[in-house]
Parts: C-alpha cells; structure tokens; sequence
C-alpha cells in the first residue's frame, strides 16, 4: 500500500466517521426540538453535514474511479433534491397555516408574515 | 442537428460511465437501442413544444460559488449542532421577509437553494423579489449573511437574461 494510499483511506474513514456523528445529531435533534419548524432544522443537519461527508468519504474508499464516479453522481442529486424537498415540505407547512410554537420573537408568526403579503394560495401556478 | 449529435455523444458516455462494460455486445446493443430511443423521444418532445432551457450562469463563477457554499455550510452545520446538542430549547425561531435581487429563474431557485441547504434556514416561501425565510436561531448578522449570499449568486447570474 503505498503513501498515497494510506492517506486516502485514513481521510475516507475521517470523512465517513465524522458524517455519521452528524447524522447522529441531525437524528438526535429531530426527537429533541421542541416543533416541526426547528425539527426540520435538524433534518438540515442529516442532509448536508452527512450526506456530503458520506459520500466523500465512500469516494476515498472506493476501490476504483468507475464507483467513485457514481457516488460524485449521487452527491450532487442530493445536493439539489435535498433542500427542494425541504422547501416543499416547509412550504407546505406555511400554506396549511401551521405556525412555529413556542416563545417566538414578537412580531415574527408566521400569521404576520401571512398578512405581509405571504399568499401563496392566490398564486397562479 | 449539432444539439442532436451533442446529446447522443453525452447519452453514451454516461451509459459506459454508469454501466462500467464495455465488451459484452450484448450489452452494449441493450444500450445502444436505449440511447436511439431516449433520442428519438427528446426530438419529438422538441417538435411538440420547441421550448429551450438557457442556463443563464457563469460557469467558473458558479464553481467558486459552490466551493464558498461548501464553507458555509460547513460553519452553519457546526453551529446548529451545537444548538442540537446544547440541551437549551431555541427560543429565537422567526419567519422573515428576505429581499432578492437576483433576476432570472435560476438564479432564484439556486438562491433558494443555497439558503434550505445552509442548516439553520429554510426558504419557506417564493415570490418574485422577497423569499420568506425561517430561521433556527435568528440574529441581526443573518441578515447580512443572507444579503451578502444573494450578492454572490447575483455576481454568478450572467447579464444574458433566459
């Protein structure tokens, strides 16, 4: 095995140790914040921190450029699929009237952000 | 013509990137006929409503723009989990208005984008010049930052408008 190798495979085991820590906490977080809204944060975690380092790391270990490509492939899908998911699930939240709980600043509801012009039930698609 | 050369030259690079063979014949006809008909289907599609997707973007402006994006997100990944694993619960959750200046639609979609990706914010809502925005923990700096995100993928969007 030579250096280059070596290397490789240590920052391949870094990159995918540490992505599965912060899938653990974007997993974590969904059970522990307190509504949907600050959930869906958390999920944000899983999806970018995890995902990108996962998958790079699975490219330092992939055993030759053919895997690699594809998993280059499948990285940058999620890229783009991910948070256009979150935003239509978070968009739906809005357009269902389901508003962040909690102590929310003042001034700040979603009911408010509503009545400034938020109407996308009247938008024509 | 040259589009149609184009595409097939690209179809049958990513089917032997994909498939990884190349000396099963076989195969390689099950590929072949895949790639006349993907063909076939997209100039038909053409024929039926000639409507041309323009990537009005810079290439390499949009390579250094992704790379800076990976930063951030980076930053704001430790940041929200930090807020995960602090054991207090968010107190400053907010829906804000955020102004956009970025003209075309693919700037917009990559804007809103860039916001959902960075943890901590999710594009809630799109309109043509403001997207409603919540926020994890909101401070008076997110605003800049988002500012100045929407400032760089402005400076990515070229002036040839799609």
């Amino acid at each position: 095995m030579s250096n280059w190798e070596l290397a490789s495979d240590i920052l391949g085991w870094v990159f995918i140790i540490s992505g599965s820590i912060f899938m653990l906490i974007g997993a974590y977080g969904a059970l522990r914040l307190p509504d949907f809204w600050t959930r869906l944060h958390a999920v944000s975690v899983t999806d970018t921190g995890g995902v990108l380092l996962l998958t790079a790391g699975m490219v330092m270990q992939s055993p030759d450029w053919l895997i690699a490509v594809k998993l280059v492939f499948i990285g940058v899908f999620l890229f783009i699929t991910g948070p256009t998911a979150s935003h239509a699930v978070a968009n739906a939240a809005l357009v269902s009237g389901l508003m962040p709980k909690g102590e929310v600043m003042p001034g700040t509801t979603g009911k408010e952000a509503k009545a400034m012009g938020a109407t996308s039930e009247e938008k024509s698609y | 013509m040259v589009r149609i050369l184009f595409g097939a030259s690209g179809l049958v690079a990513l089917w032997l990137l994909m498939s990884g063979l190349w000396d099963k014949p076989l195969i390689l006809i099950f590929g072949a006929i895949s790639i006349v008909l993907t063909m076939w289907i997209t100039i038909r599609m053409d024929e039926a409503d000639g409507e041309q997707l323009a990537f009005a973007i810079k290439p390499f402006a949009t390579v250094k723009y992704v790379i800076w994006l990976l930063a951030e997100i980076a930053k704001s990944n430790l940041a929200v989990s930090k807020i995960i694993l602090s054991g207090r619960m968010p107190e400053r959750q907010k829906l804000f208005m955020v102004p956009v200046s970025c003209k075309s639609e693919i700037a917009q979609v990559m804007f809103a984008n860039s916001i959902t990706l960075t943890p901590g914010t999710i594009t809630v809502e799109t309109e043509n010049d403001q997207f409603i925005v919540h926020a994890l923990d909101f401070s008076d700096e997110d605003m800049d930052g988002l500012a100045d995100m929407d400032a760089r993928v402005a400076a990515v969007e070229s002036s040839v408008q799609s």
